[in-house]
């Protein structure tokens, strides 16, 4: 099993409702996001090119948190999803270094927070909670080890990016553009 | 060229500089400080909704915590509204709730009118006063000079209350401010309005063509989910904006057009469509009058004549005509919905229907197709009273092609010295801030210190609730019942909102504050129930359903009765004089309007001065969820968009603070931060509506950003509809705050 | 024009717009680890060298500040945490990849070491306290009295005191790792791609012995001590500049990150303080100064050194902040 998300940059409006989601969902405090949304505007008027992305934990494959963790708070559950164990945590916080996507943080209870691919829900065959309420229906969560599942699908026949791959972190949400 | 510790400064300041205000809130640890887990769905109790956030009204269910908090609101999968996704802003429903800056106990003012004292009174005070106030203004000016002004679904006890005491001089900012002109439009079109949701069949449309309509930026939920599935299936976007909306990002083809220019735009693509024979001959020929009358019309309006009006090139205008041509009928000219915006509106839109109807797309697969609803009856009451004079009397004179109560023209005759022959001497205002969501504040104001007296019945303290005589606090739509939805869809379906969680603080549900108030005016007969439920319950029994079934199942589907589509060559009727679509308006021509859509020039920006663009940020609806902590979190101010060309002009930089000013002097209350982006035109700004707040007792949205609705003073009437065009208004930018007596002159 | 930029409203607290979790206590914990391993490596070098009676401040006095400063660093790098309930859990297990994880053990083994070497010179300090520093001198002769009075303490520190030359050798190493940990613990966030250089290690390596030279060059009052040391910081000095250099190099051959990292010493915000702060007061003037020194101008000795300090404490915080604004996206 090989959890991942793909991001239609195509699709996506940006109105944030994967942020709210995930608030709701998994009681962010309010102030804090582990999804969030990005807008890149390239071009001059009127030759433009818009690019909205929801971005969250890449959920790499190769997991510089994971390594520079000095308890093993920060570790890698069955599908690959990257969690932090709160009362393993000290909140020293290397890993938020660590990461090149910035998508971990200090929780006001103080220790280090992120999106969790709502393993809550995955583990019981539902979607995340922003995927399952994004209007546009711009993301997509599933197995990359069974390639009949939609994510493979897309990843087949579509152009995708990651980001920030010079970091080799191996990222598994990927950018369809 | 930008490094990207530039952009590092930019995301900081698209952030929100909340840096320095944040701390100071008093939510830092959770909002749901209690629930550390993720709530388990299978265990937690849900009840039904309908989203009052905005109008959409998608139908949801509320799951509680097991501290009976509402945690979350999850969409009805069967619902046709929200198809089981609520945007961010039903998402964020809980935030109103939970809002502590809610109304919380009844508020009658302290001294004179127009101070912002008010003392917190009882209900029962509270609502003699009210009743007290009715009755003596009823009594001496007659019921029909007290004007209701309302929006949402509350508004729908307050209607019953005012017919129940002879008034019909009711009117919604929805109207006039937005889609009035639009429903003028098509009804002088088509005999049929478009009514909301709009019909547009996007899931199976080839071409959809925006006129100004920033689809994605207003979240009207069904619409955005089936732009999206439209795109996933390659249909061809051709959006119009002088903005590059994200729409327009989302487009084939993106026309920067020059703003004002709209209807050239849509005579030329007419004059393409019938002169390069591309119309639907069949389908005009059989459905359609006064097609030759439109073809000597648009003769001169080729696209090389167009061009110089709208700064589109010639083979721009022919090539998305071409398009839409070949997608035809599957397509759809969208109509909009915030549609007053020059004064000559109902003509755009007419416009727009006519170009429709060239294409053959009304009542196709793949353009309009026709709604349906159930009629559910009313809970027998006797026969409403006869108004003596209604809204028609002092606007049909003028405005013949109004269908509704026209807000500005209540607003009119609630001055001092109006020429209208009728005047309004007491405001209900319900669930609108009318401050912001009408253009001319002060003639606002004017009009609202000439009243007997103001009740205002919201759920948030805005910058309406200062002016009333009395506040009644109502509870949130996740606190009460409401009507049923009754949906306008391809399925017709009916819809519950139940109550999740009891009232908070001191609060009441509409029905209940409504009825209180008709009680106390003897008006019982009109009130033959002792609650909603006992309503709800025998209207649901009348469709063979019961509240018990609703409260489980939230919303239910029935079967249609006429089919969705025209068949090809099928006969039908039109509800028009003709039994036709009237391309040429025999209604209009009747009532002495131009017959046929015609362009005319409107005003441009002097030097100095940008024209004004407002418009929506998906995550809010206008002013009213500014406040909401969740929703505030996504955005908590709006940014001035400003062209690098005019950035460079005026020396501005992202993130700088300036003041808007007017072409009436009008100065902006307060700065807004600059966005220096190539999305705008050169010509123009642009200012996302509903921030700028002025009450202060909203404490996460007072004076963030600027207010769109300040700037406009400058407003042109609709002629057919009497609607307030907003879009004519022009601004310069300051760099520093004017002094005030500057700013007065 | 390029725009990318946030638009959801993100603002987490030290997250956004830049990262900044780490305030002063990282680098002060850097800096005092540094210098802690600077006096325990001359310390013990010095005395495997067979020069401990020689030189007299380096081997038997100055490393008596070590378990002071180890101590300090630790409560800076415990005040940092936010989840400090949970410290205990760096003990629960060791990871061979997280440079925090070595950095516990090793400030746990550190930490005891760094007290039992000044302890087995506790006859040599009451005698040199008497004298200078005086302060000290009761501090020096109350813990003399402690250990007096517990047998196997005093047992114990005998045998150290006897073997000290194996002692010398393990923290001689120990000091070392101290000292490249310092800069490890940057340099392995690659996610930072102004840490993320191989050449923070000895970097910092070499500038934790600088500062320790610089102070056993403060503290000594031996004309020979203070000359030897002089030169030996008049040698680091010139190493550590030589790396700063490299560093650049290095940064501005590489890929686009690394350069635009670069850009914050080279024209951008931490140019001044850098160039000034570190470079300047820190490096150049304590070359000149020592090297006029050498040449017989006479220059109060605690100049060069309290500047040495001072440079070497603004150098951490210079880079622990400056890496914290470097990033790869937007």
């Amino acid at each position: 099993m090989r959890y991942a998300m793909a991001m239609d940059t195509k699709k996506c409006v940006g109105c944030g409702d994967c942020v709210v989601a995930c608030q709701t969902e998994n009681n962010v405090p309010l102030g804090y996001a582990r999804d969030w949304i990005v807008e890149k505007v390239e071009g001059t008027y009127p030759s433009l090119n818009l690019e909205l992305r929801s971005e969250r934990c890449n959920h790499c494959e190769n997991t510089p948190c994971v390594r520079t963790c000095p308890t093993g708070a920060s570790h890698v559950i069955e599908g690959g999803i990257v969690k932090v164990t709160h009362d393993e945590c000290i909140g020293c916080g290397a890993c938020i270094q660590a990461c090149p996507y910035e998508a971990r943080y200090f929780h006001p209870d103080g220790y280090v927070d992120k999106c969790t691919f709502c393993d809550h829900r995955t583990s019981k065959g539902q979607d995340t909670a922003c995927v399952a309420v994004c209007p546009t229906h711009s993301l997509t969560f599933g197995d990359l080890d069974d390639e009949n599942s939609p994510i493979s699908k897309l990843l087949r026949n579509r152009k995708w990016k990651t980001l920030a791959p010079e970091a080799g972190t191996k990222p598994n949400v990927y950018f369809l553009i | 060229m930008k490094t990207r510790r530039d952009f590092i400064k930019i995301s900081a300041l698209a952030a929100g500089g909340l840096a320095v205000l944040k701390p100071a809130l008093s939510f830092s640890s959770g909002f749901f400080p209690d629930e550390e887990v993720p709530l388990d769905e299978s265990e937690a109790q849900r009840t039904p909704t309908i989203c009052e956030v905005c109008f959409w009204n998608c139908a949801a269910f509320a799951y509680k915590d097991r501290k009976g908090k509402v945690q979350k609101i999850i969409g009805n999968d069967i619902d046709l509204h929200s198809k089981g996704r609520l945007c961010p802003r039903g998402t964020g429903g809980p935030g109103m709730l939970y809002d502590k800056d809610r109304l919380k106990k009844p508020l009658l003012r302290v001294g004179k009118p127009g101070n912002q004292k008010f003392k917190e009174v009882s209900w029962e005070e509270a609502l003699d006063f009210v009743a007290k106030k009715t009755r003596e203004v009823g009594e001496k000016y007659g019921y029909e000079s007290i004007a209701l002004l309302d929006h949402g679904t509350t508004a729908h006890h307050f209607e019953h209350l005012f017919k129940s005491f002879g008034s019909d001089n009711t009117a919604e900012p929805a109207i006039a401010q937005c889609l009035g002109a639009r429903e003028a439009g098509f009804i002088n079109t088509y005999g049929a309005g478009i009514g909301s949701p709009e019909p547009t069949d996007l899931r199976n449309a080839k071409c959809l063509v925006l006129i100004g309509s920033h689809i994605g930026e207003n979240m009207h939920n069904g619409i955005v989910q089936d732009m999206s599935t439209g795109l996933d299936r390659g249909m061809t976007v051709i959006t119009v904006d002088p903005r590059f909306s994200t729409a327009a990002s989302k487009s084939k083809f993106w026309l920067p057009i020059k703003p004002s220019t709209d209807i050239a735009l849509l005579l030329a693509w007419m004059h393409v469509l019938i002169y390069e024979d591309l119309y639907d001959k069949d389908y005009i020929e059989q459905y359609a009058y006064g097609f030759d009358e439109l073809k000597a019309h648009v003769r001169p309006f080729t696209p090389e004549w167009a061009y110089t009006k709208t700064d589109i090139p010639p083979q721009d205008i022919r090539k998305t005509a071409y398009e839409m041509a070949k997608a035809a009928p599957s397509v759809v000219i969208h109509p909009g919905r915030h549609t007053a915006w020059y004064g000559d509106d109902t003509q755009r839109t007419r416009a727009i229907a006519i170009l429709n109807a060239l294409l053959g797309a009304w009542g196709k697969k793949g353009g309009y197709y026709f709604p349906e609803k159930i009629r559910i009856p009313r809970f027998p009451h006797p026969k409403y009273p006869e108004p003596e004079w209604t809204w028609k009397d002092i606007t049909k004179d003028k405005y013949k092609g109004a269908f509704t109560g026209v807000t500005n023209i209540l607003i009119d005759a609630s001055l001092p010295d109006t020429k209208l022959k009728h005047k309004i001497k007491a405001w209900y205002v319900v669930a609108t801030n009318l401050i912001q969501s009408i253009p001319d504040q002060e003639k606002t104001k004017k009009a609202l210190q000439n009243m007997e007296f103001v009740v205002v019945v919201d759920t948030m303290p805005t910058e309406i609730t200062g002016y009333a005589d009395v506040v009644l606090p109502e509870c949130t739509y996740l606190e009460r019942y409401d009507y049923l939805r009754t949906t306008r869809h391809k399925i017709p379906q009916v819809a519950l909102r139940m109550p999740a969680v009891e009232p908070m603080y001191d609060t009441k549900p509409g029905w209940w504050i409504s009825r209180e108030i008709g009680l106390r005016l003897g008006l019982d007969k009109y009130f033959p129930w002792k609650d909603i439920e006992e309503v709800l319950d025998w209207q649901l029994k009348q469709v063979g359903s019961s509240l018990e079934e609703m409260k489980k199942v939230g919303v239910k589907s029935f079967e249609r009765e006429e089919p969705l589509y025209l068949e090809d060559g099928e006969d039908y009727f039109f509800n028009t004089n003709t039994g036709k679509i009237e391309l040429y308006s025999t209604d209009l021509d009747a009532m002495g309007y131009d017959p046929m859509p015609v362009y005319r020039e409107h005003p441009q920006p002097e030097d100095g001065f940008y024209r004004l663009i407002y418009g929506r940020v998906p995550m809010h609806t206008f002013g009213r969820t500014i406040n909401n902590p969740l929703l505030n979190e996504l955005r908590d101010e709006n940014h001035l968009w400003v062209n690098p060309k005019i950035a460079k002009l005026l020396d501005l930089k992202t993130g700088q603070e300036v003041w808007l000013r007017n072409q009436d002097g009008v100065v902006s209350t307060f700065p807004v931060k600059v966005r220096i982006t190539e999305r705008i035109r050169f010509d123009s700004v642009y200012l996302p509506h509903g921030f700028g707040q002025k009450n202060k007792k909203m404490g996460r949205a007072y004076g963030r950003g600027a207010a769109d609705s300040e700037m406009i003073t400058r407003v042109e009437i609709d002629d057919v509809t009497g609607g307030t065009g907003m879009r004519g208004n022009f601004v310069e930018i300051l760099v520093e705050k004017p002094q005030k007596e500057e700013a007065e002159s | 024009m390029k725009e990318e930029l946030i638009i959801s409203g993100r603002n987490i607290p030290n997250i956004d717009p830049v990262l900044h979790i780490w305030h002063w206590q990282i680098p002060l914990y850097l800096f005092l680890g540094g210098l802690a391993a600077g006096l325990l490596f001359f310390a013990s070098y010095f005395y495997i060298r067979g020069r401990g009676n020689e030189l007299k401040t380096s081997v038997q006095i100055a490393p008596a500040f070590a378990p002071f400063f180890i101590i300090i660093g630790l409560l800076a790098l415990l005040l940092d945490l936010k989840h400090q309930l949970y410290f205990w859990r760096l003990y629960t297990t060791f990871r061979i990849e997280s440079p925090m994880s070595w950095g516990a053990w090793t400030l746990g083994v550190v930490l005891p070491l760094s007290f039992i070497w000044p302890l087995t010179y506790l006859k040599e300090m009451k005698k040199y306290f008497s004298k200078n520093f005086t302060f000290m001198y009761p501090i020096v002769s109350w813990v003399d009295t402690f250990i007096k009075s517990i047998k196997p303490l005093e047992k114990l520190i005998k045998w150290f005191t006897k073997h000290r030359y194996g002692l010398a050798w393990v923290v001689i190493v120990i000091s070392v790792i101290l000292g490249v940990y310092t800069g490890i613990l940057l340099s392995a966030f690659n996610a930072r791609p102004l840490w993320n250089t191989s050449i923070l290690g000895p970097l910092f390596l070499t500038s934790g012995l600088s500062t320790g030279a610089a102070l056993i060059m403060w503290s000594s009052k031996s004309v020979k001590e203070r000359i030897i040391f002089s030169r030996i910081d008049i040698l680091l000095v010139a190493v550590e500049l030589f790396f700063i250099v490299h560093l650049f190099m290095g940064f501005l051959a590489s890929g686009a990150v690394q350069i635009e990292s670069a850009q914050l010493f080279l024209g951008g915000e931490f140019t001044a303080i850098f160039w000034i702060g570190v470079v300047g007061i820190g490096l150049v003037l304590p070359l000149i100064l020592e090297t006029m020194e050498l040449f017989g101008f006479h220059v109060p000795i605690s100049i060069p050194a309290l500047l040495i300090l001072i440079g070497g404490l603004i150098f951490r915080f210079v880079m622990v902040d400056a890496g914290q604004v470097t990033r790869y996206l937007y």
